[in-house]
């Protein structure tokens, strides 16, 4: 017991002198697309060969489809997406006034869909539900990202910050050991990227498919065997906003191809 | 603030590891920088060791390399572990293995050894250590063998 408490002791004396590293710096931050080999940037360049293309095309016939017992389609209330959702996806997650917390461009459209249209929400990584928001968000290619600013969502961003510097897991990792202090490493072989969430929803050549932020998060959780937090979850969408605004800046890329 | 709480949360894990440890962990002394005494009473198997180090669900090759010429994959974000053998004596490796923290307090590599104290540790993983005593003790045996 004495023998722990020395441990402790020394410990805290340790960690009080050893700081981590500080925040990637505003001009050094870099989307995955610059860790990646040229195929599969070659791939995400043209939309004839980016699968996440596909998804886009499902997504802007559901934009004019009618659907709920309100009959009305995104298109009734929003009109032509190429002007009217311009930027909307660089600043999600947004404030709902109404709620008093930030929801996701996922947790939007399901809004939407059952205060407007009077339809039952899509379920996460639904074929429908990723191809609505990869068509919105791809409304914002090349655009930068604004989320994060507004004053009211500061204390939902400490959340994610802090989640992101927690050391959770059977391997006690931090999403910040490996994104922040590692990146240009290599993980069993594979680099590390910064974590920019600049391409969601995104094609993943490892899923065969187009796959949402909150689901490449749920696997980094897994990976370091920690209890992964579920879709829509308040964490989640804490994380999510803090990414974003870590990335303020750096322009919009859905769909994103990713190995 | 983040990093008070990653503090608070590494300090609050050792102090808690005491007690968990107890139950279900073999008991272990440390002496000096090291764990002298096998934690299994006996020698490991060197070539269980090196399959062990090799294996994917072990996790040491996401991080680490070394003279593993057949296998594909291997980490750069720790040591290479060539001529481990020359740096480290077998106690010094079982105390690493066991708990790295005790020789780098904010080390990222996870203390193989430990059963409590963490973070929202995944279903299936909660209350074991990640290797048990006699893996530790073959991979032990496996690294004092890698000389220049
Ligand atoms: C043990 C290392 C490790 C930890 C810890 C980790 N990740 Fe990852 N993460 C990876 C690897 C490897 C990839 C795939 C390659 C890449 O994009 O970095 C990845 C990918 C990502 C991506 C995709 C980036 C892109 O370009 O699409 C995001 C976002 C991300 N991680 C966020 C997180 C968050 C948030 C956490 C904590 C909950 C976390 N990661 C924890 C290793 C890790
Ligand atoms: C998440 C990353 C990570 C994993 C997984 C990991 N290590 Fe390490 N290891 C490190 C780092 C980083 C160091 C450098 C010293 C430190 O931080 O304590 C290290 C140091 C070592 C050293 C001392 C190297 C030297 O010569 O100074 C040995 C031996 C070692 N590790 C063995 C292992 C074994 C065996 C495993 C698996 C059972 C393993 N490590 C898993 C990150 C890791």
């Amino acid at each position: 017991m004495i023998f722990w408490r020395a441990i402790a002791a020394a410990a805290l004396l340790a960690t009080n002198s050893a700081l981590l590293a500080g925040e990637i710096p505003p001009d050094e931050r870099r989307s995955g697309y610059s860790f990646m080999g040229p195929d599969s940037r070659a791939m995400q360049d043209d939309d004839t060969s980016n699968p996440g293309m596909l998804f886009v095309l499902d997504g802007e016939a559901l934009w004019t489809k009618k659907t709920g017992s309100a009959e009305k389609a995104c298109a009734d209330c929003h009109g032509d997406a190429r002007s009217s959702m311009k930027g909307v996806a660089a600043r999600y997650p947004a404030l709902d006034k109404t709620l008093a917390r930030p929801v996701t461009l996922d947790q939007r459209i399901n809004l939407c869909r059952g205060n407007h249209q009077k339809a039952t929400p899509l379920s996460y990584e639904s074929r429908d539900l990723l191809a609505l928001s990869a068509f919105v968000a791809h409304q914002s290619r090349g655009v930068p990202i604004t989320a994060g600013g507004d004053p009211e969502l500061k204390p939902f961003l400490e959340q994610g910050r802090d989640l992101f510097m927690q050391r959770e897991g059977q391997l006690n990792l931090a999403c910040a050991n490996c994104h922040d202090h590692n990146f240009d490493k290599r993980l069993a072989g594979a680099p590390i990227t910064q974590a920019q969430p600049t391409g969601y929803p995104l094609y993943r050549l490892e899923w065969q498919t187009l796959g949402s932020i909150e689901r490449r998060l749920r696997s980094c959780m897994t990976g370091v065997r920690a209890q992964a937090y579920d879709y829509g979850s308040p964490e989640l969408v804490a994380l999510e906003l803090y990414l974003m605004s870590r990335a303020r800046g750096l322009p919009m890329e859905t769909p994103a191809v990713r190995p | 603030m983040a990093r008070t709480s990653l503090h608070i949360a590494t300090l609050v894990a050792a102090t808690l590891a005491s007690g968990a440890e107890a139950q279900d962990l073999v008991p272990y002394r440390i002496t000096g920088d090291g764990i002298g005494q096998s934690l299994t009473g006996a020698p490991g198997d060197t070539a269980r060791g090196r399959a062990l180090v090799l294996a994917r669900t072990t996790t040491c090759i996401l991080c680490h390399s070394g003279p593993f010429p057949e296998t594909r994959f291997q980490g750069d974000l720790a040591p290479d572990l060539r001529g481990t053998g020359n740096r480290w004596s077998a106690s010094q490796l079982r105390l690493r293995l066991v708990d790295a923290a005790r020789f780098n307090p904010q080390t990222i590599m996870p203390s193989y050894y430990r059963n409590g104290g963490l973070v929202r540790v995944g279903r299936n993983f909660v209350g074991k250590p990640i290797l048990s005593a006699a893996e530790i003790e073959d991979i032990v045996a496996f690294l004092a063998t890698l000389r220049d």
